[in-house]
Formats: structure tokens, sequence, C-alpha cells
């Protein structure tokens, strides 16, 4: 055998080949915090996503989720002899435009390949993915770092392939069940190139990964169930190093917060190892959610020879310049340029932004109402607040809700020239909910909550009020200037409420500050 | 080129195929002599040939996303060995 070295600061040098196994089972004695702080995170990122077409990628069984089980297959995704693939164009058109959306160049000539390996869920025996001639090259997604600064990640690659079925390993006790439902059910991967260095960069990196294809709309993004999944390659290496250390990749991670924790784990893990002088495994790991902790799959699992080659069912796809513009016109606006707009073109606060952005169609909303005021602080908070409380209390999502962007415009337009006030104007919205295609000024009129802004029918409210007190008017004269919340006060209940505070304000400064 | 067990083991695994040690002979001489008549494509010089993938000039053979399915999932079922009135049985894959 081989003898490595690696050099250890605590051990020294220590013949690797010895190590191991022996060593293995004892714990990170006396590591302290200092000793990780040496060490920096290394971390990729694999994400599967299921795209929402009708049809399966290379066949045209249903792609829904769910279903009687095998009830949904073709010739094509049961294997059988024979059976010829066709690619599905929805499928290509979903990758192409995730990958504009990222950046990415994409590709002229795109070949399939056949990925082999024998498993009951994929009756085949062999997977149709892209191996030499990834649809996208290079592009990035930009995240927010630990310290919310800016941050680019680089992608490898963006290939269509197919899902395989699913195996259910605890439903009886001698068998293992398959469904063929989603055999066949298109996917994109997504690799990332490892630049990610802290958990919480690889959380901040998924969530704008499910932000961006569920704002494209081309795959529902939901962990728990699997429409979007997440595989992580995990290293570490003192800092300053120049080299990446061996790489483990972890499985089965099926929400944010497990691929946080799943990397937490195996740095320390990685790093512990180290530190005992043993090398890392370079395998794949399996995530157990219920301890936190990862554990090597058994070795004849990750042995894996795919002996890819070309699959010669499938005739290559080229992909045109005028086609990419095709699907480039289609594009909705992204959360990053929306993000971007409203903070720099806008002015609006980075958390109305955010919030903004979240939703494609809350978004849309948003865009709408500010075609039709220029008040977009007020169009903000009317999004933020009335209406998203409303959806929240409702279970509605913005696509129900009935109430047109152009209304909610009108309601800050009565505000804005002092027709009513903004505690009025959220009775108003009660009412509109209720009668969407009502006219708000229409509905103030009835509720009787059209405020008085006309100072001439305000200022002899103001001089009733003045000559009733004339004690406080003295006071205030002598330096008592809170009692102007007082005087204000009063000249509302004499309105009955609607005189406009801002107007009524003015009055009463002027009449007393002489 | 030279076939040893372990090749034929390594192949025989990813076949999901079984040897017995009075077999492995047979097997051995059967892929040497494969490979060696294979090997006689070496004496061309292919530098400039593009390999040949795919049998027709057809490209961008595409299919509208539409959803036909056309097997029911009786006729699914009909031919697995092992099955029972929803799902294909096979044995079980993960030890637990």
């Amino acid at each position: 055998m081989v003898k490595e070295y690696i050099n250890n600061p605590k051990i020294g040098l220590y013949p690797i080949s010895f190590s191991p196994c022996f060593f293995a089972s004892l714990p990170p004695y006396g590591i302290m915090q200092d000793v990780y702080d040496k060490y920096e995170l290394i971390v990729g990122l694999e994400v599967h996503a299921q795209l929402l077409t009708q049809s399966k990628a290379y066949s045209a069984d249903s792609a829904e989720y769910g279903g009687n089980p095998n009830t949904h297959t073709s010739p094509t995704s049961l294997g059988l002899p024979g059976a010829l693939p066709v690619m599905n164009e929805k499928t290509l058109e979903y990758a192409i435009l995730l990958g504009l959306a990222l950046k990415c160049d994409i590709r002229y000539e795109n070949q399939f390949a056949r990925k082999n390996y024998f498993y009951a869920d994929l009756p085949k025996g062999y997977q149709i993915t892209q191996d030499k001639t990834p649809i996208c090259n290079n592009g990035y997604v930009i995240i927010k770092d630990d310290n919310g600064k800016d941050k680019k990640i680089e992608l490898e690659r963006i290939h269509v392939e197919e899902d395989a079925g699913k195996s259910m390993h605890d439903q009886d006790p001698y068998d293992t069940l398959i469904d063929l439902n989603r055999a066949g059910v298109p996917l994109v991967e997504i690799v990332s190139k490892p630049d990610i260095r802290t958990s919480k960069e690889a959380y901040n990196y998924l969530t704008e990964i499910r932000k961006i294809v569920r704002h494209l709309e081309i795959c529902d993004g939901n962990m728990e169930e699997g429409s979007l999944r997440c595989d992580a390659n995990i290293s570490v290496r003192l800092k300053g190093a120049t080299t990446y250390g061996k790489r483990v990749e972890v499985k089965n991670m099926n929400s944010m917060r497990h691929v946080q924790k799943a990397i937490e784990h195996e740095m320390k893990r990685q790093i512990d190892c180290v530190e005992r002088g043993e090398t890392i495994v370079q395998e794949t790991r399996n995530f157990d959610a219920a301890t936190g902790t990862t554990s090597a799959m058994r070795s004849k699992e990750s042995a894996h020879d795919y002996r890819y080659f070309p699959e010669p069912d499938l005739p290559p796809i080229f992909i045109t310049q005028e086609k990419i513009a095709e699907i480039k016109s289609t594009m909705p606006p992204l959360p990053d340029e929306l993000f971007r707009k409203y903070t720099q073109e806008l002015k609006l606060p980075e958390y109305d932004a955010y919030i903004l952005t979240d939703n494609k169609y809350e978004a849309l909303y948003f865009e709408e109402i500010i075609q039709h005021t220029t008040n977009v602080k007020a169009a903000s908070n009317w999004m933020m607040v009335h209406i998203k409380s409303y959806l929240n209390e409702n279970g509605l999502d913005i696509k129900r809700f009935e109430v047109k962007p152009t209304t909610i415009a009108d309601m800050i337009a009565l505000i804005d020239s002092g027709k009513v006030s903004s505690s009025a104007a959220q009775q108003i919205f009660v009412e509109i909910v209720k009668n969407p295609t009502a006219d708000p000024l229409t509905i103030a009129q009835q509720l009787n909550l059209i405020q008085e802004s006309d100072s001439s029918a305000i200022e002899p409210l103001v001089d009733e009020v003045l000559a009733k007190f004339p004690a406080k008017v003295m006071e205030y004269k002598e330096g008592k200037k809170g009692l102007l919340g007082m005087f204000m006060g009063e000249v509302m209940k004499a309105s009955g409420g609607k005189a406009d505070p801002k107007v009524a304000t003015e009055i009463l400064k002027k009449k007393l500050d002489v | 080129m030279e076939i040893n067990d372990e090749t034929v083991d390594k192949l025989a695994f990813l076949a999901r195929l079984e040897f017995s040690a009075e077999e492995k002979p047979a097997i051995r001489q059967d892929l040497s002599r494969i490979i060696t008549w294979i090997d006689k494509l070496n004496e061309l010089d292919t530098s400039n040939v593009e390999p040949l993938i795919y049998m027709s000039n057809e490209v961008n053979v595409l299919r509208k996303d539409e959803v036909n399915n056309s097997v029911s999932h009786e006729d699914a079922l009909v031919n697995a060995p092992k099955k029972d009135s929803d799902y294909f049985r096979v044995p079980k894959v993960l030890d637990k």
C-alpha cells in the first residue's frame, strides 16, 4: 500500500494507511472552537427540480404528481422493449428559460446520454440525461452571505434528465413496492461551483433557486414533497489552502433546514476526522433527519460505474438564437430585477422590496398598482399590510383576490387628496373586499367618511374651540406646546371626526402661534 | 486486452449476473475473444472520423407537451412477475 502522509498540526506526520479505522470510534477529544476556526468549509450543491410539464420528458404519459399508483405510464416509461423516447419540447423550453434567468450560456447542439444502473424503479436500466453537453453552462445566482452582503455563486451547469419511479420500502415486510408514475418526469439538475462557504449561504442559495423556479412557474419548489431536491458536496480545508479537500456527497435532505443541518454536522465531522489524523473517505453519506447526523451508505450503493454513452434513440437538438429570443420574450420580470427596481428606482426600503418580490403574482399586482399611482410607498404599504393580511386571514392566493389594483390606486388617491383619512380608508377596504367592483369614493360617501379639508369649513370650528378654552390658550402661549394635541382632539370632536387633521393642525398652529 | 477474474467480477456485478467458479474461465475466454475481435478496429486510423451515434439524419424531433396515457393501469402491471392490485412488487431493496 502506498503510504501518504498528511501534515497534522497536533500529531505531526502520520501514515494515513494506519489511521482511518483505528481511530474512527474515538470522540473528537479536546478539539476547541479555535481549532474549527482554522478550517474553511467548501460546499457545492446539486439541485434537482421537477418541471411542471403536463407530460413526461420523453413520453406522453401524464407527469402529474399523485394519481393512483402505476396509472401514469407508457411503453417508454415502463421500459418495454422497442419503445422509443421522443423529446417533450416544453422540457427544453423550461430548461432554457431557467438558464436565461440564471444568466447561463445556452448550448446550440444538445445530445443526450444513457446513465446505466440497475434499480427496480428505473425499468429501462438507464436514465436518459445529458452528460457532455448540458443545455446550460456558467451562469450564477446572487445570494446574501452571512453578513447580508451580495455574493455570487457561480453555476457549473444545468442539464435535462428524467426522474425515476418511487420505491416504497416500508409498506410491506418482504417486498419493495414500485410506483412508476414518476418514472420519466422531467428534471433539471442545477450544479453549482464549490462557491458556498457556510451552511447559511447554502440555505440562502436554495431559497433563491426556489424563488426563481417558482417565479418562472417551471417547478413548484416543494422540498418536502420532493419536487425540489438537493445533494450537497462538502469538504473542508485549512484556511488559506489552495487545493480542495476530499469531498463527501450527502443525500436525503428533504427540507432547506435539513441541508443546513447536514452541512453543519458534516463540517464538524470532517474537521474532527482531520484533527485526529485520519483521511476523509470520498463517499456518499446519508442524512438522518431524526439525529441530524450523516452516516456512510454501504459501499455497494456508492460504488457506481454508470458507463455513460450517447443515447442513440434521441436525435440531437439544435437550439437556435431565434428560439432563445422567443423564449426570452416570454420571461416575466425576475425577482432580483424587481428588487433592484424597487430599491434603486422607486427608493423603497429593502424590507419592502424583499416582501414585494417574494411572490410573483403579488409582485405583478404591485406593478399594476404603481401604474396608476405615483405614491409607491403607499402602494407598498397597502400590499404589505392590508392586502397581505386579508389574504392570510382568508387563506387566499393573490390570484383569487378580486379587488382590482386600480381600485387600490383610487384609494391611495383618496387619502393623498385629503378626502378620507387613512383609518377611514381601512373601513372602505373592508367594504371593497365584500364588493370588489364598488367605487371607493361612492363607499366613502355612503359611509359618511369624506373628511373636511376645506379650511373655510374648519376655521370656524377652530375658533369655537379656542374660545371655549381661553385658559389653555394662555398656557400654550406661555410655552406648553403639548396642548396642541388636546386642541386637535377638540376640533376633531367638533367636526364629528371628519376634519382633515393636516388642515386642522395648520389652522390651529396659525391661530395659536401669532 | 487482458481479462482477469477481477474484470469478470466487476462486469458481472454491473450486469447483475452471477457466475460460479467453474463458469468463470469460459466467460473469461469469451470476453477475451470478443475484445480481441473489437480490437481489430484499432488497426484503422479513426482520428478524423466523427463517431456514428445516430442511425438517421433527423434532428430536432420534438413532441408537443400533451398527455396521452397509452397504457392502462392493468396493462402496465400485466407482465410483472409479482404485483398486487396497485404496485409492482420486487424483493426488498433495503435491509432494515
